[in-house]
């Protein structure tokens, strides 16, 4: 069994922003575990050859040509925003720095 | 005293006592700003200056459905960015979300490099003032895009702290970023604030020679964060550093790398212990204050980009682009002063003006290069001084150079050489058609001399029985009245000559 913890799924939530109930800090804690387990398995079959896979499309090198196409108008950016001033969106005071 | 008053005024050891007791070791991150028509995974534009939020789309706004794409040329300023700073230049390179939550960057995670950049293990070599070379190891240089910008609203003084809510405009998120992260820079003891200066001065001056970015530490086109930590001497473990963040002037980058050597030296002789944590510059001030501490890099759950394919940049593409690399800057410093014979004060003088290119077209263009240099350090460099703005865009080097031209065949005196100066920057067209409009030219016709000085010589019978007399001395207020008369444009040796010569002649 992995050494997933219940500490490590509470923190994961806090970085996430994601708000867990204690019931589903264990039931997730026991289903990443098996992920890490399941992933633990495949890793004991990879050599060290078995180049990592980070993308299932054997492609590379698609770019974009440095032309500019139109924006989005303000109205349409600030459409989605709970909150505006002017035509800047407008968010809550940041407390974590200084 | 209030606690904040407290926490902004740290201890701070004397500089040469930290040094005596500590050895500091620095790394720099500089953030370079390319300067490419659209950012860095979308078509909106990259823009300085324009109205708020006007240049978003879905993919730079996190919005869904936004697909990024990979701006072919901000892959290529990379590669030539990293190839002038002697990187290798990876054959397979990725992408990756650095994720975390701050309203400056709407997809709540930052598109960046973390196991494949895109350049590696190059190194630049610096000269200080004394002469001293030190060498810069480049661990890395990745690309990047770009936060938006926040404003802090409410609070006495427009910082984080005390704000009531903060405004953000996204125009400059996705804006192509490359980072250049240094190896640690150990031995730089007393040198190390100016080797912090020298260093970006240096980077920047690579990125501007290469047309990649504009360069502009005043428009945020250059960050720095500068890392500091000192360790006791005699002791080889490191000590814990601290990353001062929004170090962005050269002087600044200086004042920040000696402000924290004396202040960790300080806390750490008091027997105290360092904070890992990112620091706030303030130019104001002149001091750095506590941010948040440094996240671990686990923290940012860094996996590659799903949204974006790997690049493998082919070897002819890379070698062609690296015969694009122009002339390193600091070996074409050392190729111009040579050829211009100037004096290391003078040519100081240009290189911290900003004008070596504009000298440089001057001389191109038929001028001397004391000429040319006098010319934009002195009288050009004073107007775009009281007009603010930047010399070379006051006058072209041609129009410099031409007026250079009139002054050496002896058409102008410096003064009326002035006059036309402002005449062209008027816009009254080139130095000869200002010279030909104004009327400006020195008048070298002895009859028109002659007849001035005879006229101020009979004007003046004391004066003109003293000089018969021989007390040439006297002859000034003559020249004088002569100089006056002619409105400035004669050659004040050559009005000398003939009121000598004159007084001894007219009856």
């Amino acid at each position: 069994m992995s050494e997933i913890t219940a500490e490590q799924v509470a923190h994961l939530a806090y970085l996430a922003r994601i708000d867990l109930s204690p019931l589903e800090i264990t039931n997730l804690t026991h289903d990443l575990g098996q992920i890490v387990d399941s992933i633990a398995k495949v890793s004991e079959v990879a050599t060290a050859d078995t180049p990592a896979t980070s993308h299932p499309m054997p492609l590379t090198n698609v770019f974009r040509e440095d032309i500019v196409v139109p924006s989005l108008t303000v109205e349409q950016a600030l459409s989605g925003a709970p909150d505006r001033a002017g035509d800047k969106f407008r968010v809550p005071a940041i407390l974590d720095e200084e | 005293m209030p606690n904040a008053e407290k926490k902004n005024r740290a201890e701070l050891m004397d500089f040469d006592t930290a040094l005596e007791l500590f050895e500091p070791v620095l790394g720099f991150e500089v953030h370079v700003e390319l300067n490419t028509k659209t950012k860095m995974f979308c078509g909106c534009a990259n823009e300085f200056g324009s109205g708020a939020n006007t240049n978003t789309c879905p993919t730079c706004l996190g919005l869904p459905g936004g697909l990024p794409q990979v701006n072919k040329k901000a892959l290529e300023s990379s590669i030539r960015l990293g190839l002038a700073l002697g990187c290798e230049i990876a054959e397979h390179s990725r992408f990756a979300r650095k994720n975390y939550f701050y309203p400056d960057t709407a997809k709540n995670f930052q598109t960046s490099q973390y196991d494949d950049p895109i350049a590696h293990d190059g190194s630049i070599t610096i000269e200080l003032e004394s002469g001293r070379l030190v060498t810069v190891e480049i661990e890395r240089a990745h690309m990047e895009d770009d936060a938006g910008k926040l404003t802090h609203m409410g609070g006495a003084t427009g910082r984080i702290q005390g704000a009531d809510y903060s405004l953000v405009d996204y125009n400059r998120g996705g804006v192509p970023l490359v980072e250049i992260v240094t190896q640690m820079i150990e031995g730089a003891e007393h040198d190390a604030p100016e080797i912090g200066k020298t260093y970006v001065a240096a980077i920047r001056e690579i990125a501007k020679a290469l047309g990649v970015s504009n360069a502009r530490m005043e428009e945020g086109n250059v960050r720095c964060d500068a890392n500091v930590s000192l360790r006791p001497r005699g002791s080889n473990v490191l000590g814990t550093r601290t990353e001062t963040k929004n170090v962005n002037s050269l002087r600044s980058v200086e004042r920040a790398v000696r402000y924290e050597i004396q202040r960790q030296a300080a806390v750490l002789a008091g027997g105290g212990t360092i904070t890992q944590e990112t620091r706030h510059w303030h130019e104001d001030t002149g001091i750095t204050s506590a941010g948040r501490p440094k996240s671990d890099a686990d923290d940012y759950r860094y996996f590659p980009e799903p949204d974006l394919l790997p690049m493998a940049p082919s070897r002819e593409w890379v070698e062609e682009l690296r015969l694009t690399l122009p002339e390193p800057p600091a070996a074409r410093r050392k190729r111009l002063q040579a050829a211009w014979g100037f004096a290391n004060l003078e040519f100081q003088d240009v290189v911290n003006s900003d004008l070596l290119d504009a000298v440089e077209a001057t001389v191109a263009a038929g001028a001397s290069a004391q000429a040319a240099r006098k010319w934009w350090t002195g009288e050009i460099a004073r107007l775009a001084n009281v007009a603010g703005v930047a010399a070379d865009s006051l006058v072209t080097p041609e129009q410099l150079a031409a007026l250079i031209q009139l002054v050496e065949a002896g058409t102008l005196t410096d003064r009326l050489a002035r006059q036309v100066l402002e005449g062209v920057i008027a816009g009254e067209g080139t130095p000869a058609e200002v010279v030909e409009s104004r009327g400006l030219a020195v008048v070298s016709d002895d009859g028109a001399l002659i007849a001035a000085i005879d006229a101020a010589l009979l004007g003046q019978p004391d004066v003109l029985a003293k000089i018969r007399d021989g007390k040439v001395q006297a002859a000034g207020a003559v020249i004088g009245a002569v100089m006056k008369a002619m409105r400035g444009q004669a050659d004040a040796a050559r009005v000398r000559e003939l009121v000598l010569e004159r007084a001894q002649a007219i009856e």
